[in-house]
């Protein structure tokens, strides 16, 4: 366990020496966050009534979506990794006493959030001096931000999960681009990051929901601001465990017959 | 004929603290240091001569260069190359150098080189005829003939570094500045690359103004060294002038760098 | 004339090698093509999903904001693939490609285009494409020689604009590589924000649009024209004034390889 602390640690100084970048990035994301919420308020003004959610809850949405950025882009993915796969590095991190699947989990764990330390904090409290309802406001109470908090962690680990599958994978194409591609729009379509899945169609919403892309930032975003009843709640909390626990079993599995396949082939 | 009179050339680099606080208030306010890459730095070149230019890193060397090459603009003094002012007319004046930077390369990584030739032609106006016969020229002097219709990036560095040489040369530069050719190569390669020089310098009477770290670079072509230190010209002469009888190139070298404070 | 003749030549020289060279990697130029593709897509499908619950914003229909989108999406890309070599200027500066450039006896602009032709562009552009003729089919204008001139300078200002952007953020490389990442905004940015007509995101954003970046020349007050709100001639001449963008931007050129040829660095 403590060479994982190590190694994280290391990823995350190093996530964080980045600071031009940071705010760079920060000064986007906010502007980003401003322009997606005036899409909404226009469309707010057009038609209140087909609104699915309240506008300052949306809003909150957006915020917390720009916050939380590093947290959950599909394509913030490490090349080198993708790399050691192609060029047959990985055969000096197989030489290494330590499980390969771990050590890629802690570190891309690493990257997002050093990322997101960094860049979160100034956005909501610049977000929360917008006044109502384009801002951020309030969680809709302390049972709702603790749980928020649970689930934004959880909705982390089920992203660096599902990267880690794509990593995995790689080992078993020839290009690693092409999957990478795919996924990349699955999530951003599925998970809620295109638009809030509340947004969409009942029908096609209740199917989307199911599936783990809805496990990512989609549980945490809306429990925040109290717009998920107890039941789905109750519900959407128990899929995120529930894909967390596949997607980590799976990748692990399908690594170490990718490990045992490196290793007969000689990279 | 180059000739550099009293030139001067300083750079502002900012200063950079540690710290997120340093870096926010670095947006605002900066604090600069001034580095003098070159002070009063006056020589002669004839044309035709091979010279080598020496000194340890960051005496002014590459710097030397740039100016010569239109690069860069230095702060006062004059220079004339070939009675042109190079950062004045800056096309006028590259199209009638060659440049070589050893550590970098100027071919298409992913066609083959000889493509990459056909676009320099292009480049640099070179009619077709002329082009045909430098490339023969070429191709026969450092061997290209293999090497022509492979990608770059499945050269060697040796193979590579001749096809570079022969990509500055194909508009018949009268003047060759090559920056460190014969890093990283191998002894064969090293060989070759020098005995080319030596040739293009003698045949062709091109002027060759050479930057080096490899003394045996220096004691195989150049017949006149420029020493360079802390931005100053510390010593204008022929190889003999510096060995003073000591065989040992690279320590006399290192005595002389010991000498002059500068290593 | 011949000068100009030759630079043509050169040019056309330039993308044929890039071809040349991306086509040793197929694969991957076909994934990075469909890759674009799917991007755009994805925006589409943002936008497809938002009109099956609200069925028109600020007074424009599904099919008007998807003809806006597509122009801004087509003036984009188009600009993209010629002038993507301003897009990864931080890598030339970086690695000291731009010496190499200035020893060379061309315009630096023209070298700098040549270096990168960036043909996966195209998937961008097929999205577009489409979206552009459902759109047109969709929206029931009456076509006029005046409004086909009106998409026509469209394009030529988009072009333009987004060429400029470009210049600019490869200008501010030459003096400081750090945090450029905030120039995104302004041209990712243009792009993603371009799926709805620029009006709708309140008077503010339309006055920095008219005044300071001119995307709302390029899309907003000609789109009206297209639509028959506006009938002023000279809506169909707006796009065209955008083209003046690219002045500041290439005096902010010439100044950055002048600091550049003074600095060295």
């Amino acid at each position: 366990m403590k060479k994982y602390l190590s190694f994280f640690r290391l990823r995350f100084a190093m996530g964080l020496q980045y600071r031009a970048a940071a705010l760079a990035g920060i000064v986007t994301q906010f502007f980003w966050g401003f322009m997606e919420i005036m899409i909404f308020r226009a469309f707010y003004r057009t038609d209140a009534a087909a609104f699915p959610m309240t506008l300052s809850a949306t809003s909150s949405y957006i915020w917390l979506q720009q916050a939380f950025l590093a947290f959950f882009t599909a394509w913030m993915m490490e090349n080198e990794i993708f790399d050691s796969i192609v060029n047959g590095n990985i055969a000096y991190e197989l030489c290494r006493p330590i499980r390969i699947y771990d050590m890629w989990f802690t570190r891309s764990l690493a990257n997002r959030l050093s990322k997101a330390v960094l860049r979160c904090f100034p956005i909501l409290i610049a977000a929360a001096f917008i006044p109502e309802p384009y801002g951020i406001s309030a969680p809709a109470g302390p049972a709702h931000f603790l749980l928020f908090i649970v689930t934004l962690f959880l909705g982390l680990m089920v992203m660096v999960s599902f990267c880690m599958l794509v990593y995995v994978l790689t080992f078993f194409t020839i290009s690693p681009q092409g999957l990478r591609i795919l996924f990349v729009s699955c999530v951003e379509f599925f998970s809620g990051a295109l638009i809030p899945l509340p947004f969409f169609p009942d029908r096609i919403r209740l199917l989307m929901e199911l599936l783990p892309f809805a496990s990512m930032q989609n549980v945490a975003l809306r429990v925040y601001s109290g717009s998920m009843s107890r039941g789905e709640m109750e519900k959407a909390v128990f899929l995120q465990f529930f894909w967390l626990i596949v997607i980590t079993l799976a990748g692990k599995m399908l690594c170490k017959t990718a490990e045992k396949r490196v290793t007969v082939q000689g990279g | 004929m180059i000739t550099m009179e009293h030139v001067c050339k300083s750079y502002r680099i900012a200063k950079r603290n540690a710290g997120f606080k340093e870096a926010c208030k670095a947006l605002f306010h900066r604090e600069y240091e001034t580095i003098h890459a070159l002070s009063d730095v006056s020589f002669t070149i004839h044309d035709g001569e091979m010279v080598g230019y020496i000194g340890p890193n960051g005496a002014g060397k590459s710097s030397t260069i740039k100016i010569l090459s239109g690069i860069l603009t230095p702060d006062s003094g004059t220079v004339l190359v070939d009675g042109r002012v190079p950062w004045e007319n800056r096309i006028e004046h590259v199209g009638r150098i060659g440049v070589v930077f050893g550590q970098r390369s100027q071919l298409w990584w992913d066609v083959p080189v000889i493509d990459s030739f056909a676009l320099l032609k292009d480049i640099y106006s070179i009619s077709n005829e002329q082009y045909k016969q430098s490339l023969e020229e070429l191709t026969e002097l450092l061997d290209l003939k293999e090497l022509l219709r492979s990608p770059a990036r499945q050269l060697s560095l040796g193979q590579r570094m001749r096809c570079e040489i022969a990509a500055s040369l194909l508009h018949r530069p009268r003047i060759l500045f090559l920056d460190e050719p014969t890093i990283g190569l191998d002894a064969v390669s090293k060989l070759a690359v020098r005995d080319f020089i030596l040739r293009q310098n003698k045949t062709a009477g091109t002027t060759v103004i050479l930057t080096t770290h490899d003394m045996q670079d220096i004691e195989a072509l150049a017949s006149r060294i420029i020493l360079i230190g802390k931005g100053r010209i510390l010593m204008d002469g022929t190889l003999q002038d510096i060995k003073k009888g000591n065989d040992d190139i690279d320590r006399t070298i290192a005595e002389l760098y010991h000498s002059y404070e500068i290593g | 004339m011949k000068k100009i003749k030759a630079s043509i030549h050169l040019y056309l020289h330039y993308i044929s090698i890039n071809i040349r060279s991306m086509m040793q990697y197929k694969t991957s130029f076909f994934l990075t093509t469909a890759g674009q593709f799917l991007v755009s897509f994805n925006v589409f499908l943002g936008i497809f999903f938002m009109f099956r619950r609200f069925h028109s914003v600020e007074g424009f229909s599904y099919s008007e904001v998807l003809l806006g989108f597509s122009i801004i999406l087509l003036e984009y890309s188009i600009a993209e693939m010629f002038v993507r070599g301003f897009d990864c200027f931080a890598g030339i500066v970086r690695f000291g490609e731009f010496d190499r450039i200035i020893v060379r006896p061309q315009n630096e602009i023209l070298q700098v285009l040549g270096n990168k032709f960036e043909l996966t562009r195209i998937g961008r552009m097929f999205q577009a494409v489409i979206m552009f003729v459902y759109g047109i089919a969709k929206s029931e204008i009456t076509w006029s020689f005046s409004k086909v001139i009106t998409v026509l300078f469209m394009l030529i200002g988009g072009i333009s604009v987004f060429s400029g952007l470009f210049l600019i953020y490869a200008a501010l490389c030459f003096f400081t590589l750090d945090g450029l990442e905030f120039m995104n905004v302004f041209t990712d940015g243009a792009r993603e924000f371009g799926k709805y007509p620029v009006g709708i995101y309140g008077e503010k954003i339309l006055l920095f649009a008219t005044f300071i970046i001119p995307y709302a020349l390029i899309q907003y007050y000609p789109l009206l024209y297209l639509l028959d709100r506006r009938t002023s001639a000279l809506y169909i001449f707006l796009p065209l004034l955008a083209c003046l963008f690219l002045i500041p931007s290439m005096l902010l050129w010439k100044f950055g390889v002048r600091h550049y040829t003074s600095s060295g660095s």
